[in-house]
């Protein structure tokens, strides 16, 4: 999931306006822009899109970083492919954004300046070929986990980007389980990198989800409005016991001993991520904070003159057209 | 083997192979994200390009060879790129200059392959026509509004006209390759596609208030393979390198 610890405003405002709103969404409407919200509704969602948005422009720089060394044409065509896509949804999601009254460059100033976050596994490095099929595998299948019900959350601009964006997703975890196939049925040096990249990324996959539930403080008020559809941790099993079968699949061994069916709850038990280096993260302490923030503003700053030209450009055409007529 | 097909099919494949390799670089860093998404966009048509060139090139050498082997198994001397596209990225105003220039020329070899007397090179020139007029189109448009646009984006894509001119030329050199071509019918004889090349660059200079530099000289060695820049050696070891340090490896 590209949004955690997303943090749910609290609202006071007036009881009667608030019971017809929750009955609203209670009954499966769609919250549209125009109508009223309450403050807090408002709020946690910019923050939660926004942050969203931001995660798949930064997630664009692990994969960036392979597209230059991809193996064959077909390969960089594909990649080049899947990183369009995820500028594509940024777009989709900072459009769906605007509509909550906050423009594009004002979330993207607090992205650069650290007030806004991105989803923590894009603080990862990514040292193999082997770590695009890894992911594509995990991160984009855990990201697809949490939207495939945000199709249906109460928002609905952010619904429908949802919709556009969960069409595109499942061909990124198909290239990516595809690429994992060939490298785990490879050379030694082959499988060898297919299982470090397995190894490395498992933790920081599972921490996509954010939390555990008795230490997500925010979340009942977000499932109420229907801003979360799922618990962190129904997410993160669900995840879990789709991910485990395909790992043995390819003949890969999740790196955790305590993997183990359990009959009775009809799914995997397994080893809590190191919650540890998850906050360490959060906190701008991860290996590629430093790294993916300056190379975002670097890219920001570097194209000032750009920005600033196409609008002199845009204003003198303006300008042209007024004095021709 | 068809060794005039040969090189004419790698000199097409090259030029996309390695302009499409400079404009993935941008990938994640451009402008805006709308430049992200079309910088990318162009990539893509450009290596999908590249794997019908060389897979033609393939075909006509013989030798079991494919497409990614001539990318990623080549080294410089025997790649048929042109100057021009093996230069460095510089600023987002030298990349979009770059691309405008090739793209102007890009069209009109494109458009002329079109009729080719060679089915594949037809059919192919066909389906790339398309996406080449769309890229010129939209270089040109980004020359044009920086051009015109504020004292700084001028005097940047003036330095970026000036730079990259002399590397203009070289699409446009005659030689027995293209001799052999046109006398099969296979492509226009290079010279030939000038007049339009310079009716749109004029067009479009004058638009974005650029002065063309008042020079006829071309820099040459790219297309032949005669001399290449220090450039292409650098991107060609991170283009290879999975390929060239794993020899025994399918990806
Ligand atoms: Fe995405
Ligand atoms: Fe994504
Ligand atoms: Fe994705």
């Amino acid at each position: 999931m590209y949004a955690q610890m997303v943090k749910s405003e609290a609202t006071a405002e007036d009881p009667d306006k608030l019971a017809a709103f929750q009955a609203r969404i209670d009954a499966g409407e769609k919250i549209e822009p125009k109508d009223w919200m309450p403050q807090g509704y408002r709020k946690t969602l910019i923050r939660q899109i926004g942050q969203h948005a931001h995660s798949e422009i930064v997630g664009q720089l692990p994969e960036g970083n392979w597209i230059t060394r991809a193996p064959t044409l077909e390969r960089k065509a594909i990649l080049l492919a899947k990183v369009q896509d995820e500028a594509g949804h940024g777009l989709y999601l900072y459009c769906a954004a605007e509509t909550l009254g906050v423009s594009r460059d004002e979330l993207t100033e607090m992205l650069l300046d650290g007030r806004m976050k991105y989803s923590s596994i894009f603080n990862y490095p990514t040292l193999t070929w082997a770590d695009m099929g890894a992911v594509g595998w995990l991160v984009d299948g855990a990201a697809i986990m949490n939207q495939v019900p945000l199709q249906r959350t109460s928002f609905g601009p952010y619904s429908r980007a949802m919709i556009r964006v969960c069409k595109e997703e499942s061909f990124h975890q198909r290239q990516g389980f595809d690429i994992m196939m060939k490298m785990a049925s490879g050379t030694p040096a082959q499988k060898r990198m297919a299982q470090d990249a397995l190894n490395r990324f498992w933790g920081p996959a599972l921490m996509m989800f954010g939390p555990p539930d008795a230490d997500s403080v925010h979340s009942s008020q977000s499932m109420a409005w229907k801003i979360k559809m799922n618990t962190n941790d129904e997410l993160r099993q669900k995840f879990v016991d789709q991910t485990v079968p395909q790992a043995e699949y390819l003949g890969l061994t999740v790196p955790d001993d305590t993997v183990a069916w359990n009959d009775e709850k009809a799914g995997y038990d397994f080893a809590e991520p190191d919650w540890a280096e998850f906050y360490d993260v959060l906190n701008g302490n991860g290996p590629c904070n430093t790294e993916r923030l300056a190379a975002r503003n670097k890219a920001w700053d570097d194209g000032a003159w750009v920005r600033d030209g196409m609008m002199a450009h845009a204003e003198k055409k303006r300008a042209r057209k007024m004095a021709a007529e | 083997m068809d060794s005039d097909l040969f090189e004419f099919a790698c000199r097409m494949g090259d030029n996309t192979l390695v302009l499409g390799h400079r404009v993935s670089e941008w990938c994640g860093l451009a402008p805006v994200l709308e430049e992200d998404i079309a910088l990318a966009n162009t990539a893509l048509d450009l290596i999908g390009q590249t794997q019908m060139w060389l897979g033609l090139a393939a075909q006509a050498e013989g030798k079991d060879r494919s497409a990614d082997d001539l990318a990623m198994l080549r080294d410089v001397w025997d790649f048929r790129s042109v100057l021009l596209v093996e230069q460095p990225n510089g600023d987002f105003g030298q990349t979009m200059m770059r691309q405008f220039l090739f793209d102007a020329w890009h069209v009109a070899q494109l458009d002329a392959l079109k009729t080719s007397s060679h089915q594949q090179v037809s059919d192919i020139a066909s389906k790339s026509v398309k996406e080449a007029m769309y890229h010129v189109d939209r270089s040109a448009d980004t020359v044009i509004a920086l051009g015109d646009g504020s004292e700084e984006s001028h005097a940047r894509m003036q330095a970026a006209l000036t730079l990259l001119w002399p590397y203009a030329g070289e699409v446009f050199e005659d030689d027995t390759v293209d001799q052999a071509m046109a006398d099969k019918g296979i492509a226009p004889l290079p010279s030939t596609l000038r007049p339009a090349f310079d009716a749109r660059v004029r067009d479009v200079m004058a638009q974005s208030t650029l002065q063309i530099p008042d020079t006829e000289f071309a820099h040459k060695g790219g297309k032949t393979g005669a001399r290449h820049s220090e450039h292409l050696g650098h991107m060609l070891t991170q283009m290879q390198w999975l390929q060239r340090a794993y020899p025994q490896a399918q990806w």
